[in-house]
Parts: structure tokens; sequence; C-alpha cells
């Protein structure tokens, strides 16, 4: 299915968070992550269902003031 | 000083935004003896950047303050926050909501219904705000216990632009620990919001684009503390006319 990640369309296989942060090569990164808007917590990637469209914000540390 | 229960003994703290490298950042962060650096929250790139920027953080030893800026809502800055903690694994949050996208000023409004909320979830909230004292006020009922009102728009390096506002700041909110917040440009700028009773001074650009950045947070370093020991040592009183300093009492008379 098509999901946006960050902005950009991508095709993933996996139907949970947990699994399409690892097929899109999240799966070592210091990363937090918000769907459609809403934080989802590290222990509940594996229990979140992905749908088709669904807008997927994958952040990490970045320089800040 | 006090903050949320930690002790901190640098009443300096520094972003790690605009360094030429990181390795001039590492330099003035420890040039700076700064205990507490901020950062930020933004899209991971497929090279993985912002993690190994997290492993370069983590060397630095410093208590880490993540930031929400660039949020220009209360729900954004509520979900980023979320996002930070998990990801920092603290519950301080430097809360930013922008309200105007050429000052940068705090969208006040925003800013207090974030802070309540992130309060009432356990966070430990630095509101970046102005100097107004009635939203200092809303901004304590929500749950702050530090107050960070800014001395000019970010990275303008103007300076206080208003001391008169912080001054009576500082004597409206007299228990709480007030950070001077964006705005500094020169080490006289940290030095006057020290001596003027602030607690701390947060700055960034003024060392990130100075020459010698590790020279420049070693200057803010020691005007922050000059600054303080001042304030301790209870100034002077202003006059308007002169006032000899040299006793006039046995002058000679030569005419």
């Amino acid at each position: 299915m098509k999901i946006i990640v960050n902005a950009k369309p991508h095709e993933v296989s996996a139907s949970d968070l947990q699994s399409a942060l690892q097929e899109l090569g999240f799966a070592s990164s210091a990363v937090a992550t918000a769907l459609n808007g809403t934080f989802v917590a590290r222990s509940q990637r594996a229990e979140v269902q992905l749908a088709a469209g669904d807008c997927l914000e994958v952040l990490a540390p970045m320089q800040g003031g | 000083m006090r903050v949320y229960g930690t002790e901190i003994t640098s009443r300096l703290l520094l972003g790690t935004a605009q360094y030429p490298s990181p390795a001039v950042l590492a330099e003035a962060v420890k040039s700076s003896g700064t205990e507490i650096i901020t950062v930020s929250l933004r899209r991971e790139t497929a090279d993985g950047s912002g993690t190994a920027f997290w492993q370069e953080l983590q060397k630095t030893g410093c208590r880490i303050l993540p930031n929400t800026a660039g949020c220009h809502s209360a729900q954004e800055a509520v979900t980023t926050a979320r996002m930070a903690r998990e990801l920092f694994d603290t519950p301080w949050i430097k809360l930013e909501v922008i309200g105007h996208s050429d000052t940068l000023q705090p969208d006040v409004f925003g800013l207090v219904e974030a802070a309540r909320v992130l309060s009432g979830e356990g966070f430990q909230v630095f509101p970046y705000t102005t100097d107004d004292l009635v939203v200092g006020e809303k901004l304590l009922e929500a749950g702050c216990e530090v107050l960070m009102p800014w001395g000019a728009p970010i990275g303008s390096g103007q300076g206080l632009r208003n001391p008169d506002a912080l001054r009576a700041m500082r004597a409206h909110f007299p228990g709480v620990q007030m950070i001077v917040d964006a705005g500094i440009g020169r080490p006289s700028d940290a030095a006057q919001a020290m001596e003027l009773g602030m607690d701390a001074v947060l700055l960034n650009t003024a060392v990130a684009k100075a020459g010698d950045p590790a020279g420049m947070a070693r200057a803010m370093a020691l005007a922050v503390e000059a600054g303080r020991a001042g304030f301790a040592a209870d100034p002077m009183e202003r006059r308007d006319m002169a006032v000899p300093s040299t006793p006039v009492l046995g002058m000679a008379e030569f005419s």
C-alpha cells in the first residue's frame, strides 16, 4: 500500500507501524513517530495498523536553539 | 540554581544549531562550561544523520533540553513534545509556539494551552515567552516552574530590548526561575540580564555565529558569572549628579 512518509510517498508491504519502519530502513535509528498527527510510542508501534494514505512522520534529533 | 529539582552550576544554557561543524560545536560546549544544551527534532533522512548527531550529543555529558522550535500551534507543539520525551528520555521541554513568522514572537495563547496539557502529562515545561506579566502568571498557573522571557527576537542579537519589563518580571515573580532566552548578541547583553537578577541565560546564535565560537562561549560564560556576582553583590543606586569619591575634607587651600 502507499503511505506518506515524511511528506514523500512510499510503497510498503508491512501492515503495522513497527514492520513498516524496518522496511523503510529506520530499524536501528533513534527516531520518534507520529501517525496522522498523533504521537505513537515505541511500545505501541507493533499494534498500530497502517492504512493506505496514512501520513507518517519519523523524527530524529537535530541541531536546535 | 535548581530547575525542576535538578541542581545545576552553570547559568549558561547553549543551543546546538548553526555551528560550522560538529567539532566546533563540541569545542564551544566544552569551553562554555554549560550543563544544558538545547536540541530539536526534524525528519530523519535515509542516511541516519539525526541518529549520528544524537550519538555526538551524548558524548558531551550535558543534559538535553529538547525544543518545539518551528511549531505554530499548541497541538503541533504538544505532539512534538511527546516525541521528544521518548527520543531524549527526559520530561524537560523547551516549549515554543511561534505566533509570527517574521519576529518569531511566541503565540502566548497557544503557549499557555500547550503548557497546561504538557504539565498535566508530567512534562517539566520551560516556556519561551514574552516579557508580559499576565502571560507569566498564566504559565505558572498552567504548571510551569520556570519562565523563559525573550530578550529580543530569536537570532537577532539585539540584546535586551526591554530591560524595564524584565526587571518588572523579576520583581513580580521573585521565587520563579527565570532564564532569558533569545536575543543575546554579546557578552555585555548576557551580563546585563544576569545583573537584572535573571537566573540564567540561554543563547545559541551569538556563539555559533561568532568568528571564534569557542572563544565567544568562554566570554559568555565569564559574562554570565560576572553579571550574577554583580547582582548578588547588590549594586549601588544610580545618581543624577556627580558625587566626589575622594573626600573633600582636608583639602589644601592654595589661594
